[in-house]
This record gives structure tokens, C-alpha cells and sequence, in this order.
């Protein structure tokens, strides 16, 4: 054992050890948007109707195909496929940025619309309205920055791969970014009914 | 304690646990046009749980890694949901003052 | 026999000059750098605290104004809690010697460790710019309380920032030793055999991985409320105060813990080795660090009382702290029964660790008083409270600190301070302690509110008790730090073993090498107590 010593199973459980503290990161907004639902349930209904059932379905479809693609990048280079690695690992940014650019005209929608934290026309929707928008607007604000960063996360490692200082023996840099990517594949999978399929 | 690599998943698994995920979406959306009163928002979170439970387990590969992964989640979600349950300790409360 | 310059990890390095520290990965240099940096803020913040007692020797005013003093006391709490006692024994301490203590050549990520460095530094400067810049020094306290947090036109948003960045670092350290300890334990080094300092550190360092994040949000949260006033914490906009305090302690309790659990872990190194007898209890001491994790999870809300929340949370609150006593309770007994027909040695270290007992013990039963909700309706905000979490965590985790400096700086520098000036010091601390926050307890069960300016007359006499208390207090700090500091330059040589001890870092040379341990990885074959055929070097 030197300094040089490699434990891959230990860079995987620091990973995971990180995904819980970003759990908890937005486990503090769902804290704020459970107590805010029991209190203003019909308001919540009555906001959650506001937003665009057709936007939030699209941008789940497109996170969990690219929690797949990139699950099925780890497997390619764990099979030695690296050319397939790479065209799975940009099509996985591909959809990260149909997401955001989604994301992108679903806000500008919203906020021509004069709802967005602060406005004045949104405070006089009344306190629960208020509400639903403030966290909706900080929580999946939240998330679009991780899926940013995720994002470039995992373009520096297909760079890595194309280079190949990430190999079929060494790839824990492109599971551990794979995991990080899943996690908001995670947090959207609890985003998407609680936003914006309230009846 | 495991082996520091595991095996490749073979892509057909990753598809079909894809496909599990869109037709759960698809139950999330249908259930939730239908009133079921406070039920509606335990029905989305039990679908969203078992969806995450998909990932976790077989996108995430926790199937394959050691107990002290598991562990790890485990203990993680406990105080997530003391964190959670015990706020509402106050917040149902507040009205028997 | 003097040597001019320090040997082993002081030397050895692949870079020479400043960059072989700025850039190192080794974890004893990582660790002296946040040493160096912990106690630089420490005497920072001593100085904003006798200023705030000098202001406070009589009513009205006498130093300084009242929004000085507003921002005196959040500044000293800022740079005390979050750049002092969270990083100061885990981070310092931990960092020197969990690696060595598990027989491990470093931490598991040695460059995220460095970068936790950086991360800390930054925020230590953040916080240092928020004084000077912007619409001044934050006056809110360091709890941030909304509403005024969000109202107040001080620099909130930078030293929000700055506890953000802090927090981070906290979060990467804890990541770190989870993992280290897992994965890193030398061949020999099973569960029962790791010492009570790493088992401390293992419950620590979960908590900074599951607690801290809930700081984060609630500081961004505070943020991003002064940027948009969208009215996240207003009730008139369907958000919620008392939340805010929610998420707050959910964070900021467990930190307590973050802040005492190593302090106690030093503890335990401590105690058997000057008693020359095992730990009383190994099992249940390290159990009972996983139990203080865990129970100071649930009992974040003792804190607001007085805040307007629920009876029946109350309550529980009230029932659950009472349970935190019990493995609080078990580790001062176990430390006593170590101590109990022990060859006792009072060495300066030793004189630390019973004083942190005695501290300790007056502070967790001042907590107790407060955890009982019918006594704390009466102290909430009193100075009592001040004085009660000065006695954990002065009293308990500072002197901890400062027994954690006598015991192992010999072995980072090789070099002995003078036993006698550091027992005078000791001496001048501990009564300086006492008379300073025993008046202060005193003068908040007659009823004097914390963090005001001004005051009754009838309150002047204990506060000139505790502020000349804090004279001998910082009489004490001076003293003890210029022997300390004498020491480590020129103090006599001490070869690996000075004190007798049985753990692993004694093991190897002082100072411990690069990688800690020569071509060989250790192998242990017996327990960090077992004294048996341990002898003490002479110096």
C-alpha cells in the first residue's frame, strides 16, 4: 500500500457519501413544500394547475432516457465498447440540454406571465399561491443548476474517455459522474408529480 | 467487502428497467387526474418511490455493491425521515395552542 | 542535543518552499495548515469576546456603540462556531492523526482533502471581507434569525456566504474520514481495536455528511430571499418563520455534536494513558458516540421554546433531550472509572482533560435545566444560556483543544514545551474560565437578557466578576500559547513515545515521516489501551 493506492470501491462509497448530502440539500425545499401543502392544499391544487403538464411530462421523459443512456455508457466501457461510451455519454448531454432549453421556455413562459419570486402580481394571488410558486421556482432552480453541473461533469469525462485516461480498467470517474447524474434524475422523478400533477 | 469492479450489466436489463420507469410515469400522470382526496399526493409519492427504488438499485448499481452501501442509504433515509417527520411534530400540532 | 530545524513531514515533501504546503497532499501538512489557521481566527475571535466583555464591565455605554457591539457578538460567533470549534479538533487534529491512529500512509482522497483546505480558507476570508465591505459587519447574531436577517441592510449575504463555503469544507472532511475509515484500516486494525479518538471521529464525521447540507440550504435559502424578497419566511406570503428556525437547528444541533464529539475522543486518549490503565469500557464508549450521532439528530427543536411552535412538539423535544444525557453520561462515568486506582501522572495534558471533565459535566447539566421546558420558558435568552454552552463548548471542546495541543504538538514538532509554565497557564485558565462564566450564568438566572447593550444597575456586580474573569482568562491564553510556541522552536527533543501511550502514532518517529510508516505497512496485534511493555521515553 503507498500513496498511489487505488481503491475503487472507495471512491464509489465517497460518491455515494456526497449523493446523501445533496439529498438532504433538497430534502430542506420538500420540508418547506410539505408543510406549505398541508397547510394550502386547495391553493397548491389551484397553482399546480398553472403549470404546463406537457413541459414537466417531456422533461421526465428526457431525464430518465438519459439516466439510461449514461447507465449504458458505464456498461460500454466496462465491455471495452468505447466508441459506443462516447456517443452514449454526448447524447447524454445532448438531453441535458434539450432539458434546460425546455426548462429555459417553460420559465419564460411563466414569468411573461408575471409569476416569479417577488413579483407583485404573484403576491396578490394570495399567500398559498405565493408559496407554490416561490419553492417551484428555487427547487427546480436548484435542479437545473445540478443538471448544468452534471452535465459538465460528464462532458470532461468523455473527453477523458476519448483520451483515454478513462478505460475499460479504470472507469470509476465515469461511474461516480454516472451517479451523480442518476441522483437528479432522482430528485426529478419526486419533482415532477409534486409540482406539477397536484389535482 | 467486494471486489473493487463488478460485471457489466448487459444492456437489455437497463432497457427494460427504462421501459418499467416511462410505463410508471404513465401511471403517476393517469392516477393523478383522478380525485382521490389526500390520498392523491401518497399514491404519487409510493409511484415516485418505487421509480427511485428502479434507479437506485439497477441504474445506480447498489444491486451489485456490498452491505455497507445499503447501510449507508439505509441510514441516510432514516434521518431524512426524522428530519422531515419530526418538523411536522410542531406543524400539525400548531393549531392546539 | 538542539537541532535547529524540525525532521520528518517538515522536510520530506515533493515540493520545497511555500508550494510544498499550499499544494501538498500529505495530511499532516493539511492538517498543520488548518491548525495554523484555526488558532489564528481563535485569538481573532478572543479578541471581539473581551471586547464584548469590556463593553459589558457597566451599564451603558463604554467602548463602543450599540451597532458595534450588534456586530461584535455576530462576529465573534460567526468566526468561533464555524471557524473555530466545528473545524478545530476534527479538522487540525483529525487530520494529523486518524491516518496514523488506523495505521493508514493518508486519507482515503488526499486532494479533496486539500481542497477542503481551500474551501475553508476561502470561506475564512469571505467571512473576514463581510466585516469591512458592503453595508457593514452583519449585526444579526450568528443564528441569522428571519426575519431581520432578510431585513437588516448589514452584509448578511457575504457572511451567509462565507458560513456556506464553510460548511462545504466541513461536508468534504466528513466524506473523508467515513470513507478512510472503512477503507483504509491497517491489517490488524479491526473495529475493537480502533481508538476511541477515531471512534469519535467516525460519528462526527457522518454527522457533517447528513446534517450540514440542511445548513446550506437554509443559508442559500436566506440569500436568495435578501436577492428576490419572494417571501420564503413571511407569513403574509404564505411562508413560515419558525421554519426557518426548523431548518436552522436541524443543522445547527447536530453541530454541537460535531463540535464536542472530538473533544471527547481526545478525552478518552487522554485519560487512560496518564492513568496507565485501559479504558473503562471500550464498547460502551464507542457505542455511545455513535448514540450522541444519532439522538442529537432528534432534538434540534429544544432550542425554540419561545418561539410560538406546537405544545405537543415541545414536549417530545423536552423528552428527547433528556435522552442525549444518558450516553453523555455514560462517557464521564466511564472516563472516572479509568481514572479510579489509576497510576495517575498530572501532566499539563492531563490537567486539560479533568478540567474538560468538570466544565463539561456543569455545562451538560446546565443543559439539562435547559432542556426542561418549564425552566427554559424562564432562561431562553438569558446569559445563563451563554454561559451554559461556554461551559461545553470553552469549557468542554476548548480545553479538549488546548489538551489536544499539549499531547500530541510534542509529536508533530519532536520538541517538549516547559511542564511548569503550562501548569501555571492551565491553572490561570481554568479559574479565569470559571469566574467568567459561572457569574455569567449567575447573572442570567437574576434575569439579564443575552446580546443586549445595555442593563440594570443591579446586574453591574457579576458582570465585573466575569469580565475581570476574562482578564485572567486571556492572561492564561497568552501564557499558554508563547510556551507552547517556545516549545515547538526550541524545546528539548522527544523521541517517539514521550508520554507512554499505546496507540499507533507513537509509534513512529516525532515528527512522523512522510507516509507515517517506513517501507513496511504496519500490522497490529493488539488494542489502543494495552499499556503492557509500553515505556515512556525520557526527555
Amino acid at each position: 500500500m503507498s500513496i498511489e493506492h487505488r481503491d475503487d470501491t472507495g471512491a464509489r462509497f465517497g460518491m455515494w457519501l456526497f449523493l446523501y448530502t445533496e439529498v438532504i440539500l433538497f430534502s430542506g425545499l420538500f420540508i418547506l413544500y410539505a408543510v406549505a401543502l398541508s397547510k394550502f392544499p386547495q391553493d397548491y391544487a389551484v397553482a399546480s394547475h398553472k403549470l404546463n403538464v406537457w413541459f414537466g411530462g417531456a422533461n421526465t421523459l428526457v431525464l430518465l432516457t438519459s439516466s439510461l443512456t449514461i447507465a449504458l455508457a458505464v456498461s460500454a466501457i466496462q465491455m471495452g465498447r468505447k466508441k459506443q461510451c462516447l456517443t452514449l455519454c454526448w447524447v447524454t448531454i445532448g438531453l441535458a440540454i434539450v432539458f434546460l432549453i425546455n426548462k429555459f421556455f417553460e420559465w419564460s413562459a411563466e414569468i411573461s406571465h408575471g409569476i416569479y419570486p417577488g413579483s407583485e402580481q404573484l403576491a396578490a394571488m394570495g399567500p398559498g399561491v405565493t408559496s407554490f410558486f416561490n419553492l417551484y421556482y428555487f427547487t427546480a432552480g436548484l435542479h437545473g443548476l445540478h443538471v448544468l453541473i452534471g452535465a459538465s461533469l460528464i462532458a470532461v469525462v468523455a473527453v477523458m474517455t476519448a483520451q483515454d485516461k478513462v478505460t475499460p480498467e479504470r472507469y470509476t470517474l465515469l461511474e461516480n459522474s454516472a451517479l451523480y447524474w442518476h441522483l437528479f434524475d432522482l430528485v426529478w422523478i419526486f419533482l415532477f408529480p409534486l409540482y406539477y400533477l397536484i389535482l | 467487502m467486494t471486489d473493487d469492479t463488478h460485471a457489466p450489466v448487459p444492456y437489455r436489463t437497463f432497457i427494460l428497467i427504462w421501459l418499467a420507469l416511462l410505463i410508471l410515469t404513465a401511471i403517476t400522470v393517469a392516477v393523478s387526474r383522478v380525485d382521490l382526496g389526500a390520498l392523491n399526493v401518497w399514491v404519487a409519492l409510493g409511484v415516485a418511490s418505487i421509480k427511485s427504488s428502479l434507479v437506485i438499485f439497477f441504474f445506480m448499481h447498489l444491486r451489485q455493491e456490498s452491505r455497507l452501501f445499503k447501510l449507508g442509504l439505509l441510514v441516510m433515509l432514516m434521518i431524512l425521515a426524522v428530519f422531515i417527520g419530526m418538523t411536522f411534530l410542531d406543524v400539525l400540532y400548531r393549531g392546539a395552542m | 542535543m538542539k537541532q535547529t530545524t524540525l525532521t520528518g513531514f517538515w522536510q520530506e515533501s515533493p515540493r520545497s518552499g511555500v508550494l510544498g504546503w499550499l499544494l501538498s497532499t500529505d495530511h499532516k501538512r493539511i492538517g498543520i495548515m488548518y491548525l495554523g489557521c484555526i488558532i489564528t481566527m481563535f485569538l481573532v475571535a478572543v479578541c471581539l469576546g473581551l471586547a464584548i466583555r469590556l463593553e459589558l464591565i457597566a451599564p451603558g455605554p463604554t467602548i463602543m456603540g450599540p451597532q458595534t457591539y450588534n456586530a461584535t457578538f455576530t462576529v465573534h460567533g460567526v468566526i468561533m462556531i464555524f471557524l473555530f470549534i466545528i473545524p478545530s479538533i476534527p479538522a487540525a487534529f483529525g487530520n494529523l492523526l486518524l491516518p496514523i491512529q488506523i495505521g493508514a500512509r493518508d486519507v482515503s482522497f488526499p486532494r479533496l482533502n486539500l481542497l477542503s483546505w481551500y474551501f475553508y480558507i476561502s470561506g475564512a476570508l469571505l467571512a473576514v471581507i463581510a466585516i469591512f465591505s458592503g453595508g457593514g459587519a452583519p449585526d444579526t447574531g450568528w443564528t441569522f434569525y428571519v426575519p431581520f436577517s432578510t431585513q437588516t441592510t448589514t452584509n448578511v449575504n457575504l457572511a451567509a456566504f462565507a458560513a456556506f463555503m464553510l460548511g462545504f469544507s466541513s461536508i468534504l472532511t466528513g466524506i473523508n474520514f467515513v470513507t478512510t475509515i472503512h477503507r483504509l484500516r491497517a491489517q490488524g486494525m479491526h473495529w475493537g481495536r480502533l481508538p476511541l479518538f477515531v471512534w469519535t471521529l467516525y460519528a462526527t464525521a457522518w454527522i457533517q455528511v447528513l446534517a450540514t447540507p440542511m445548513l446550506g440550504i437554509t443559508l442559500v435559502l436566506v440569500m436568495l430571499e435578501r436577492i428576490f424578497g419572494a417571501g420564503l419566511f413571511d407569513a403574509a406570503r404564505g411562508g413560515d418563520p419558525i421554519l426557518f428556525q426548523h431548518l436552522f437547528w436541524i443543522y445547527s444541533h447536530p453541530a454541537v455534536y460535531i463540535m464536542i464529539l472530538p473533544g471527547m475522543g481526545v478525552i478518552s486518549e487522554i485519560i487512560p494513558t496518564f492513568s496507565r490503565k485501559p479504558l473503562f469500557g471500550y464498547w460502551a464508549m464507542a457505542l455511545s458516540s455513535l448514540a450522541i450521532a444519532f439522538a442529537g439528530s432528534l432534538v434540534w427543536a429544544h432550542h425554540m421554546y419561545a418561539s410560538g411552535m406546537s405544545d405537543m412538539a415541545i414536549l417530545i423535544f423536552s423528552f428527547l433531550t433528556f435522552i442525549v444525557a444518558i450516553p453523555s453520561a455514560i462517557k464521564i462515568f466511564n472516563w472516572i472509572s479509568t481514572l479510579y486506582k489509576g497510576s495517575i501522572q498530572l501532566a499539563p495534558p492531563m490537567l486539560h482533560a479533568l478540567a474538560f471533565i468538570f466544565n463539561f459535566a456543569i455545562g451538560g447539566l446546565g443543559g439539562l435545566a435547559l432542556g426542561a421546558a418549564a425552566a427554559d420558558v424562564h432562561l431562553h435568552d438569558t446569559t445563563f444560556v451563554v454561559g451554559h454552552f461556554h461551559y461545553t463548548m470553552f469549557g468542554g471542546t476548548g480545553f479538549a483543544f488546548f489538551a489536544a495541543l499539549h499531547y500530541w504538538l510534542p509529536k508533530f514538532t519532536g520538541r517538549m514545551y516547559n511542564h511548569k509554565i503550562a501548569m501555571i497557564a492551565w491553572a490561570l485558565l481554568f479559574a479565569g474560565f470559571n469566574v467568567t462564566y459561572m457569574s455569567m450564568q449567575a447573572v442570567g438566572i437574576q434575569g439579564m437578557p443575552r446580546r443586549y447593550y445595555d442593563y440594570i444597575p443591579d446586574f453591574q456586580p457579576l458582570n465585573m466578576v466575569a469580565t475581570v474573569g476574562s482578564w485572567i482568562l486571556a492572561v492564561g491564553l497568552i501564557l499558554m500559547f508563547a510556551n507552547l510556541w517556545r516549545g515547538c522552536r526550541s524545546g528539548r527533543p522527544v523521541g517517539q513515545n514521550p508520554w507512554g501511550a499505546a496507540t499507533l502514532e507513537w509509534q513512529v518517529p516525532s515528527p512522523p515521516p512522510l507516509e507515517n510508516f517506513g517501507a513496511e505497512d504496519p500490522v497490529v496485534t493488539k488494542g489502543p489501551y494495552e499499556y503492557q511493555g509500553v515505556v515512556a521515553d525520557e526527555y
